[in-house]
């Protein structure tokens, strides 16, 4: 029911180009950068810091114009059509910026009134996310927990249902329950049939979205659904093991034959530059072919565009 | 009607006088939130009344004085009588030996010495003429001037009550008449310094501060990002401040009549009035400071160097204008504190009405929308 018409685009980013300068020194955030977001999606950003997530979420959310390039969120031109575009889209900051010294109901009901609505009046789309923090509202927003402050955060940015919600890194600094428990939340409001653009460091996460763009320097290296991103892989790749770890990775990395080798859990993963390639290992060492995961595929990207 | 503002409402999405009245409320959480610095909002002006009124006062008031009496005469006891028992002069110390005086002036226990000579009685009785010497310590010239003044009229008083009847061919009566201040008080000046002062700090610095503290913690991110007008923003700041600021007038105007006795002589309307708009400039000027800078502590810097400094030297509470060289006073007329000190002076001491004072009154109002126009125009409807 969402998705009446699927092929509305909710975002449509043309050739972004912005850059900063400090000082004498220009650095480009964002280069040249095109995509496209599906009404009704959960679209992921993936990408180091510093790679410029946050400056395209200040640009989508009409804080930041660009150099160059158009950007058109909701069928809005972000730098004409601003305050039109303000009262739709629900924004949620990398960092937490609620006001600390007003407790959880002050905020929800202050970021409430400036968008024109109430508490009661949407509250059926925040009831799950209320419920959590409920037991709390009477606490001051500065004296909650990491979890407690996102959801009370997203609670904030939903409470005049956006129709476009951004997530600048929701679950950065987020412990592991809380973590599941927010995407779990972002995929009831997908059902809701809000788009939602979400950010994020932790490339296991991208496996939750739609579709995912990969970003690195302030360039978009690669964009499609989790699914078609690990079969686009085509390089052969080994997990290792070994009682010496430290040793078995520097060993490999001068091995000609691999592409790369990186830590991974309690292995170390291994692309080959050639599928056939053989290399040698040490005796004590366990090697096994493996099927690429999209960590795997995102690594192998990033260290290609890096070299 | 109803029906209007429903439509109303649809159209422009957020009903504007309800989202302005929240933000103004929530301003006043933040304010009565940060009980610290509330405190030292509503504390200060009672403070700095008390300080300038008892403390650092520049009146002649029981000063100590040293007699070097060497002529140990009638006429001299008289005079030492009439000095000790004057409210201004207060003897420390009698001797007839003038190395003595050296020491308490380098002591400090002194700040002015009369001088008798061993033939003052004798000369006075024979010649119809007396010398006595006044010793006063300049190192602050002001305070010497007055009390030498002050010691000189009470001789010239002795000098009457010597010979009443005595025929001197010509005598020029002169009769000063300190107009508006007969007790020549420092609280009428300082009065209407501290106001300008007070509401200069909380209305200045206190809102630059505020704003800047959202632009640093991020929350003027998500403001940015939601519908609300931007001037808005700035005015919903303002309003809290306005409304402790003329508490503080309250404070201050109570004090300085019932504890100072400094009378109100104009309309307590127009002062009131005078003072809101005082507080709108200073509102302003904090606000476009804050439409500038992107620190606390770059805002709290300009308003203090830029603002507080330049206020206590220019407005004439402190330092006379008049003796000022030309380009400082062409300087003190940028300054919106001596506008309002010479308004609240004619408002509070004078008794004058708005006939006389509209034309600092229209300086302030042009001020202000100046300031509120800049502000308004600099602030930034995005991050950069």
């Amino acid at each position: 029911m969402a998705k009446l018409n699927s092929n509305a685009k909710a975002i449509i980013v043309d050739k972004v180009t912005k850059s900063y300068v400090n000082g004498k020194k220009k650095t480009t955030a964002l280069d040249q950068i095109s995509f496209e977001v599906t009404a009704g999606s959960l679209f992921g950003l993936i990408g180091p810091d510093g790679a410029g997530k946050t400056s395209l979420f200040r640009i989508l959310t009409s804080l930041l114009l660009p150099d160059e390039g158009s950007v058109f969120v909701d069928g809005l031109n972000v730098q004409t059509e601003y305050k039109t575009l303000r009262q739709r889209i629900g924004y949620m900051p990398g960092k937490f910026s609620l006001y600390t010294d007003l407790t959880i109901q002050e905020n929800i009901e202050f970021f409430a009134s400036l968008f024109g609505t109430t508490f009661e009046e949407n509250y059926d789309l925040i009831k799950d996310l209320y419920i959590q923090i409920a037991p709390f509202k009477d606490r001051r927003a500065g004296k909650l927990s990491g979890g407690m402050k996102q959801k009370l955060a997203l609670c904030c940015a939903l409470i005049h249902r956006p129709t476009i919600l951004f997530l600048d890194e929701p679950t950065t600094g987020v412990d592991a329950v809380s973590r599941k428990e927010f995407w779990e939340m972002l995929q009831l409001l997908k059902a809701e049939g809000i788009t939602i653009i979400v950010s994020t460091p932790y490339m296991d996460e991208a496996t939750l979205c739609d579709q995912v763009a990969l970003i690195q320097e302030g360039k978009i290296l690669g964009i499609d659904t989790p699914q078609h991103i690990i079969e686009g892989f085509d390089k052969a790749i080994y997990a290792i093991k070994s009682p010496n770890m430290l040793q078995l990775l520097k060993h490999l990395e001068k091995d000609p034959a691999v592409e790369h080798v990186y830590p991974f859990g309690e292995f170390h993963h291994i692309v080959m530059k050639q599928k056939d390639s053989v290399i040698r290992i040490p005796e004590a060492a366990v090697m096994e072919k493996i099927t690429p995961n999209i960590e795997d595929v995102f690594i192998d990207l990033m260290r290609s565009h890096a070299s | 009607m109803k029906y209007f503002f429903i439509l109303q409402e649809k159209q422009n999405a957020p009903n504007s006088m309800k989202q302005f009245y929240h933000f103004i409320v929530k301003e006043f959480y933040h304010i009565f939130r940060d009980r610290r610095t509330l405190f030292i909002l509503l504390g200060m002006p009672m403070v700095q009344i008390i300080i300038f009124g008892f403390a650092l006062t520049n009146e002649v008031k029981n000063t100590k004085i040293a007699v070097i009496n060497q002529s140990q005469g009638v006429s001299a006891t008289r005079l030492v009588q009439k000095i000790e028992s004057s409210s201004y002069f207060e003897l420390y110390s009698q001797s007839k030996d003038a190395a003595q005086m050296d020491k308490l002036f380098k002591k400090g226990a002194v700040k002015i010495a009369l001088v008798i000579p061993s033939d003052f009685d004798p000369s006075i009785v024979n010649q119809n003429k007396g010398q006595l010497q006044i010793i006063a310590d300049a190192t602050d010239p002001n305070v010497a001037t007055a009390l030498t003044n002050y010691l000189s009229v009470i001789i010239q008083d002795f000098q009457k009550e010597l010979n009443p009847n005595s025929a001197i061919p010509y005598k020029i009566d002169v009769e000063a008449r300190m107009m508006y201040n007969p007790q020549l008080k420092g609280a009428y000046n300082f009065v209407p310094g501290v106001m300008a002062m007070v509401l200069l700090l909380v209305c200045t610095m206190m809102t630059a501060l505020t704003v800047v503290r959202e632009k640093e913690l991020g929350n003027m991110e998500i403001l940015l990002a939601s519908p609300i007008n931007p001037i808005k923003i700035i005015l919903a700041k303002a309003v809290p401040y306005l409304l402790l600021s003329i508490i503080n007038i309250t404070t201050i105007l109570l004090l300085s009549y019932f504890v100072l006795d400094v009378p109100i002589n104009g309309s307590l309307f127009l002062l009131y009035a005078e003072s809101i708009l005082f507080i709108m400039v200073s509102l302003g000027l904090g606000l476009l400071i804050s439409a500038g800078t992107d620190s606390q502590q770059s805002a709290m810097f300009i308003s203090l160097v830029a603002m507080f400094l330049p206020t206590v030297m220019f407005s004439g509470f402190i330092f006379p204008i008049e003796n000022m060289p030309l380009p400082l006073r062409i300087i003190s007329n940028f300054i919106p504190a001596k506008w309002f000190f010479i308004i609240v002076k004619s408002v509070m001491i004078k008794g004058v009405g708005l006939k006389l004072i509209w034309k600092e009154t229209l300086i302030l109002t042009c001020m202000m929308l100046f300031f509120f126009g800049m502000a308004i125009k600099k602030f930034k409807i995005r991050l950069a």
